[in-house]
């Protein structure tokens, strides 16, 4: 299959290994991997801090980045991101009074997925032929579960990954505080909701925490490192990618 | 009265006229801009405890720090949660049930000036007075003078958030009349000289010692050996009540819901001592909301499935009462009905936001929402807390006044999953987000933000700047040379490392990765995806390979272009 690889602003210029995990994941699996070179950001952050006027060019950038590309699918390592490409790109061109970007925006969110929805539910996969050979906790991400509803299809993957030792999160579907902007605009509160969720995965006794975000992950993270806590953070996709003797 | 007064209301159909009468989202009144619908409302706004007096971000921490009330929070709302959660999973129609009650309060509301007019008839026809108040000092002031007329000094209350809304008590107070509050936790909070912090549980912020505390100081006579046990407790509050029940001739109480069709007042409650307001005084009076009017008791057959399990955790509340004006020789032979608006027909002017309306007040999404278990009721300001305040208090008071509630939330999306009439909170705070950045922009308000929001939207696109500024942000990493993290970041910025390491910037970012690597291939990927041998995937971009490979694939290109 050839698929469009939408590595998300964030994972482009801070987690780079994640998007090139994406890319060897999906090659091996016997796929075309092709990046549009016009994508930038999907505008998740302008339109989530009220600035929907100035995501309107984002919206249109992305569109215009991904309807042309010749692709069966795309996909991006991010639920969140994937999120706003289906629940928010139409809406915040209809809000401008633009119906034939809001419809392109729509065809293109249909062709759309995330990462574990693609490998699941289109490519038909759970055996990616992994070897990770970690004690792992997975935090199911906010907009993952509740804005697309992957449900279990992560853990399906992950369950199947050689060598890996799973580690039930507690209080997992609850939200580890990031939210965008919220982490600096409600920064205590934020930090709060950041505190319980590294005692539940501190909890598991797991080295490593990994979900579908690289966002959350850089919030869980960063908390983890503040803390010298001796358990890191790990991409879905990396953790995917990696191969007996070929750790990503 | 009535009619006359009915006539210079609030302009319901007039506003419902501009925003159509689907009874669908977006469409055509969908247009304008965010915030455009409601710009240049005619329509009053809501005032009373409808906002606090500083920031959220400020309350919340205050809140943060007071451990008591962290333990309290995570008990109760745990507990809550749980029940809820048990009781909802025992219905095979539940979803249905959600969708029914979305769509019930959609169409009412497309049609709200129809059911109000038909409710007023209905009630006057058997014999209840139906009186019409703008905001909170119109409401107050109709309840006092309805008071004062009895002749009596002194009021027993209904549990009911219409009337914290407006200040009520504090009203009736300053009017030098009693006002008891009987429902448990209301009392707790009246005897602790309190506010609530829960629209279904206002005392929830209390613990059963605390309780204790304010009984032995507030309730003459007293037991001092009264336990901090919750049948004791209940005893104590009991005892206390009965006299005041009997001796009460004025009641007042809010309504879950009236039905238009009969004219019906309906209220729902677990400890029965609204049955004894509502049965037992010669003169009743009810505040509520103009949204809570159903147009059948078919209608309402659906909101008392999903308000119970919803709230409480209960199959079905306890005490279910309705009444329809004045039945002669049982109950009040004075009904009153006061609809209050207080900023709902301006809510109702938004396509969008007007959803927020379509609340039961059950309290789920305060339960479920990670910065309400946190912090707590008082930390909104508003009577309202918790996600449902969040889009509820703004809008009826204008955004402007509770700028700070739209951005209380994580958009984690918890509060829609478990609303019984499906109320999509995050897509509602994101817009009135947008609604207070318009209004911010409209009044040329300075704002580093909205500097950096346009300079990162011009960055962002267009491939070739982003792709600079990502190459720019390489810079970034001369932080955190030494020990691999950035643990101090200048404003705004320091808000993250103030308690979370941030990431360095990588030495390449992805797409320069790409485009060293394959992108000279002609700009696609056109490598054999089978075989295992690329080195591209699995090797760090620093690799000497490939650092060769791109001084070759250079010269190589040099030479083309030569």
């Amino acid at each position: 299959m050839r698929i469009a690889l939408f590595v998300t602003c964030l994972v482009d210029t801070l987690f780079p290994q994640v998007g090139r995990a994406t890319v060897t994941l999906l090659e091996r699996l016997g796929h075309e991997v092709t990046f549009p070179a016009r994508q930038t950001c999907c505008g998740q952050m302008h339109v989530n801090t009220g600035y929907q006027r100035e995501a309107l060019a984002l919206v249109r950038n992305h569109v215009a980045a991904f309807e042309d590309a010749g692709v069966d699918v795309i996909v991006a390592p991010s639920g969140s991101c994937v999120g706003s490409v289906r629940h928010q790109q139409a809406m915040v061109a209809r809000a401008a009074g633009d119906e034939r970007l809001a419809l392109r925006a729509e065809a293109v969110a249909a062709r759309t997925h995330e990462l574990s929805e693609l490998l699941v539910d289109v490519l038909g996969v759970e055996d990616v032929g992994a070897y990770y050979p970690h004690r792992v906790t997975y935090h199911p991400t906010c907009h993952s579960l509740r804005m697309l509803g992957v449900g279990d299809r992560p853990e399906r993957l992950l369950r199947r990954v050689g060598g890996i030792t799973l580690l039930e999160l507690p209080n997992a579907a609850e939200c580890c505080g990031f939210g965008g902007t919220f982490a600096l605009k409600n920064t205590e509160t934020s930090t709060a909701m950041l505190a319980d969720k590294m005692r539940d995965v501190l909890t598991t006794g797991a080295e490593v925490a990994t979900a579908g975000d690289s966002s959350c992950l850089m919030h869980i993270g960063g908390g983890l490192s503040r803390l010298r806590a001796g358990t890191r953070t790990v991409h879905l996709a990396e953790i995917l990618a990696s191969t007996e003797g070929a750790s990503v | 009265m009535a009619a006359g007064s009915r006539a210079t209301f609030l302009g319901v159909p007039r506003i419902l006229g501009l925003a159509g009468r689907d009874g669908g989202r977006g469409g055509a009144d969908g247009g304008g801009g965010p915030g455009g619908a409601r710009a240049g409302r005619p329509a009053p706004a809501g005032s009373g405890f409808l906002s606090g007096d500083r920031p959220f971000p400020d309350a919340a921490r205050e809140a943060l720090g007071d451990t008591q009330l962290r333990r309290n929070l995570a008990h109760a709302t745990g507990t809550i949660r749980a029940k809820r959660a048990r009781v909802v999973a025992e219905l095979d129609d539940w979803e249905e049930l959600r969708t029914a009650g979305e769509a019930v309060k959609r169409a009412t509301l497309a049609r709200l000036d129809e059911h109000l007019v038909r409710l007023e008839e209905e009630v006057t026809a058997r014999g209840g007075q139906v009186h019409w108040a703008r905001d909170a000092a119109e409401a107050n002031s109709i309840v006092t003078e309805l008071v004062r007329a009895t002749g009596q000094r002194e009021v027993v209350k209904v549990k009911s958030m219409a009337t914290q809304e407006i200040g009520l008590n504090e009203a009736l107070a300053a009017a030098g009349l009693t006002v008891h509050e009987t429902d448990l936790a209301e009392l707790i909070v009246q005897l602790g000289h309190d506010r609530p912090s829960h629209i279904v549980a206002p005392a929830l912020h209390r613990n059963r010692g605390e309780i204790r505390e304010i009984f032995l100081r507030e309730i003459p006579g007293v037991d001092p050996r009264l336990r901090a046990e919750p049948r004791d407790l209940a005893d104590t509050a009991r005892a206390h009540l009965r006299q005041t029940f009997l001796r009460a001739k004025v009641a007042v109480s809010g309504a879950n819901a009236a039905v238009a069709e009969t004219g019906t007042l309906c209220v729902v409650e677990s400890e029965g001592n609204g049955r004894m307001c509502l049965t037992l005084p010669e003169t009743l009076i009810t505040v509520m909301g103009i949204e809570k009017v159903v147009p059948t008791w078919r209608d309402l057959e659906i909101y008392l499935q999903l308000l119970p399990r919803s709230a409480t955790g209960e199959r079905m509340n306890p005490y279910t009462s309705t009444w329809a004006g004045v039945t002669p020789g049982d109950g009040p032979r004075n009904v009153h009905l006061v609809l209050l608006d207080n900023g709902r027909t301006a809510t109702l002017a938004d396509p969008v936001g007007r959803d927020a309306l379509h609340c039961i007040k059950c309290g789920a999404c305060l339960n479920i929402c990670p910065v309400y278990q946190r912090v707590g009721g008082h930390a909104y300001g508003s009577v309202y807390p918790g996600p449902i305040g969040a889009i509820l208090s703004p809008q009826l008071t204008g955004v402007e006044r509770n700028a700070s509630l739209p951005y209380a939330s994580s958009l984690c999306g918890a509060c829609a999953e478990v609303c019984p009439v499906r109320i999509d909170i995050p897509s509602i705070l994101v817009r009135l987000r947008a609604e207070h950045v318009e209004e911010r922009s409209r009044a040329r308000v300075p704002s580093a933000e909205a500097l950096a929001m346009a300079a990162g939207a011009w960055v962002m696109s267009d491939a070739g700047r982003f792709a600079a500024a990502g190459r720019a942000g390489r810079l970034g990493r001369a932080l955190g040379r030494r020990r691999g993290r950035v643990s101090t970041l200048p404003p705004p910025l320091s808000a993250w490392t103030a308690s979370r390491d941030a990431p360095r910037p990588p030495e390449e970012t992805f797409r320069d990765w790409w485009s060293r690597t394959r992108a000279p291939r002609d700009g696609q990927a056109r490598h054999n995806p089978t075989a295992p041998d690329d080195p591209t995937g699995r090797e760090g971009p620093t690799a000497p390979d490939d650092r060769r490979a791109r001084r070759a694939r250079r010269a190589r290109h040099d030479q083309e272009t030569r």
